[in-house]
């Protein structure tokens, strides 16, 4: 998915790849630490944990930006299985290096970074648009949604 | 960066042991970048759920067979390709399973699900792996020492392991375990590098904890506030136990992401606040006293507004024998209420020394059940409408009305036993 911006970038972020690749896509941020194992709902790509800012949201098809993993070593699978269910995220940002969220992002096989210049939970809203270059250790973020496309 | 790997793990990488072990150790390579680990350790201690699912997962991999193999090479280590996944030499165990092995039935388990079950059990145990079945392997037969690099899932084993007996273990994930059963390799990275294990925060505990609910209730607090950095607790905690060690770790891993923690003259790593901080407090100072406590106990009731209980759970983690005693004494001469059910859950090993002590008898006569390998949040079991839980786990408090949409309260195994036999929740902070 390779979207020819009309407008360049409004935010520049560089970071570490974690797993490599290209994503593109709206993002969902959250200030809190996510719990894998139940906290989501993988059947439906959603946060189900009590109290938790994005409870009753999905992820699926979104670009996940969090601060980092929490709660139980079921983090993995049950993202993994979001990946089966087809209700993954399609790209992961989060600070804090976890082997949680490190092993969730590798069997997702998903565009995933961090370690950042600038921390991507002030820089990205939800909604917000943001491509991910892992390989290249870049993520471009344009404020307040996909930018308009040469041609439409 | 890419990982530096010694001759014999290029070896197993470039196929030398068999393409299971090829796959395995290609993906601890990319775990390993992932997390921006130079090398691997050695270890010969894994505790995971290798190769078991339920049926619509081998459903999901009918083209590649659909069964355990396919499981196994499909999800467990990530591979495009199905291949044969050998014995395992080395010291594996499976953590805990989806249902009761007799109790089934009445845990709502189907005959399809319990043949699924069975099926895997076998495969597991021909695999050379222990079959623990247990969120507690160091009450069932696998207790590490202190040093030992492991490779462990099960976040309230991992915390246990870690800062109560000195092993050395990252949280692990279903993936990574099941890896590294077959290249007894794992990332050389976090709990295994002394420098990972210093303190970040330190809590001040200036409120009594005592009992066995007094240290879940800080375990739960100091999750809340460290999230997933390492506290070091000092001050008013005493008369430690195995059990206590077990609530406490169990609560502060699932509140926040706490896979180590210190107590001052209490865990091993901790002789003085300056060696469990390696040097200066580089963090934050908490301090724990009655507001922290009155708070962390509304938080965990939050859940709860009918007194009608209809279901109590005991045994998150896993009930040791001196638990169960414990329960047995209480139950004694009782019965369950017959608008409440009372389950407790505990390892195959623990159970049969309850057999042997009589205690299980006893709770067996007390209308309640004793089940093993799982508990409600894992087999998402609990009895027929149920509507309103109760339990002496901060862990389970966390969970299971998360993942079941039902209330719950929190409290002592007493106040939980008498809910149980009376059908009301009394629970109050004294």
């Amino acid at each position: 998915m390779a979207t020819v911006a009309t407008r360049p970038a409004d935010t520049l972020l560089r970071g570490r790849k974690v797993v490599g690749g290209v994503a593109e896509g709206e993002a969902l941020v959250t200030h809190e630490t996510i719990s894998g194992w139940g906290g989501v709902n993988p059947m439906k790509g959603e946060i189900i944990e009590t109290r938790h800012e994005l409870r009753g949201q999905s992820f699926a098809g979104k670009i996940l930006v969090f601060p980092g993993a929490k709660g139980s070593s079921g983090w993995s699978a049950m993202f993994h299985t979001t990946r089966l269910t087809g209700m993954a995220p399609i790209g992961m940002l989060y600070n804090i290096t976890t082997t949680k969220a490190a092993l969730g992002a590798v069997v997702m096989r998903i565009p995933t970074m961090t370690d950042f210049d600038s921390d991507p939970l002030r820089q990205i809203e939800t909604g917000d648009w943001v491509r991910i270059d892992a390989d290249n250790g870049t993520v471009s973020v344009w404020k307040g949604g996909r930018p308009l496309s040469e041609g439409i | 960066m890419a990982m530096r790997l010694s001759d014999e793990e290029q070896a197993m990488r470039d196929g030398a042991h068999g393409p299971a072990v090829a796959k395995a150790v290609d993906l601890l390579i990319r775990y390993g970048e992932a997390l921006g680990a130079e090398d691997f350790v050695y270890t010969d201690n894994i505790a995971g759920v290798p190769g078991s699912s339920p049926k619509w997962v081998k459903d999901y991999y009918a083209d590649d067979g659909g069964d355990y193999r396919a499981v196994f090479s499909r999800f467990d280590l990530d591979s495009d390709d199905v291949v044969d996944v050998p014995r395992i030499n080395g010291f594996s165990c499976h953590l805990q399973g989806g249902m009761d092995p007799e109790l089934w039935r009445e845990q709502g388990m189907t005959e399809q699900a319990f043949a699924n079950f069975r099926s895997d059990e076998q495969e597991v145990s021909a695999h050379g792996i222990q079959v623990l079945k247990t969120c507690t392997p160091y009450l069932a037969g696998n207790v590490p020492v202190m040093g030992e690099h492991c490779a462990w899932m099960e976040s309230s084993a991992v915390v246990f392991c870690n800062s109560v007996i000195g092993g050395r273990t990252n949280c692990e994930g279903r993936e990574s375990t099941s890896a590294a059963m077959l290249a007894k390799r794992i990332p050389n990275w976090g709990f295994h590098i002394d420098a990972f294990r210093k303190g970040q925060h330190l809590i001040e505990v200036e409120t009594p904890v005592h009992s066995i609910f007094e240290w879940g209730l800080l375990g739960y607090y100091t999750g809340g506030a460290v999230e997933d950095a390492i506290p070091v607790l000092d001050g008013a905690i005493a008369d430690p136990a195995l059990i206590k060690h077990k609530h406490f770790g169990a609560a502060a891993a699932s509140s926040g992401g706490v896979e180590m923690y210190h107590m001052v003259g209490i865990t091993p790593e901790a002789p003085s606040v300056e060696t469990a901080l390696g040097g200066s407090l580089r963090g934050e100072r908490f301090t724990y006293g009655a507001r922290e406590r009155r708070e962390t106990y509304e938080r965990l009731n939050s859940v709860g507004e009918s007194r009608a209980v209809d279901y109590v759970m005991l045994g998150c983690p896993h009930y040791s024998a001196d638990q169960l005693a414990d329960a047995a004494r209480m139950l004694e001469g009782r019965k369950v209420h017959e608008n409440s059910a009372l389950w407790i859950f505990t390892s195959r090993a623990v159970k049969s020394t309850a057999e042997a002590s009589g205690s299980a008898d006893i709770i067996r006569k007390a209308g309640a059940k004793l089940m093993t390998d799982t508990c409600s949040a894992i087999s998402q079991a609990v009895p027929t409408g149920t509507r309103v839980a109760a339990f002496d786990s901060a862990k389970q408090t966390h969970y299971l009305p998360a993942i079941m949409g039902i209330e719950g309260w929190f409290g002592t195994t007493q106040e939980c036993i008498d809910a149980a036999c009376t059908g009301r929740w009394d629970g109050r902070l004294n």
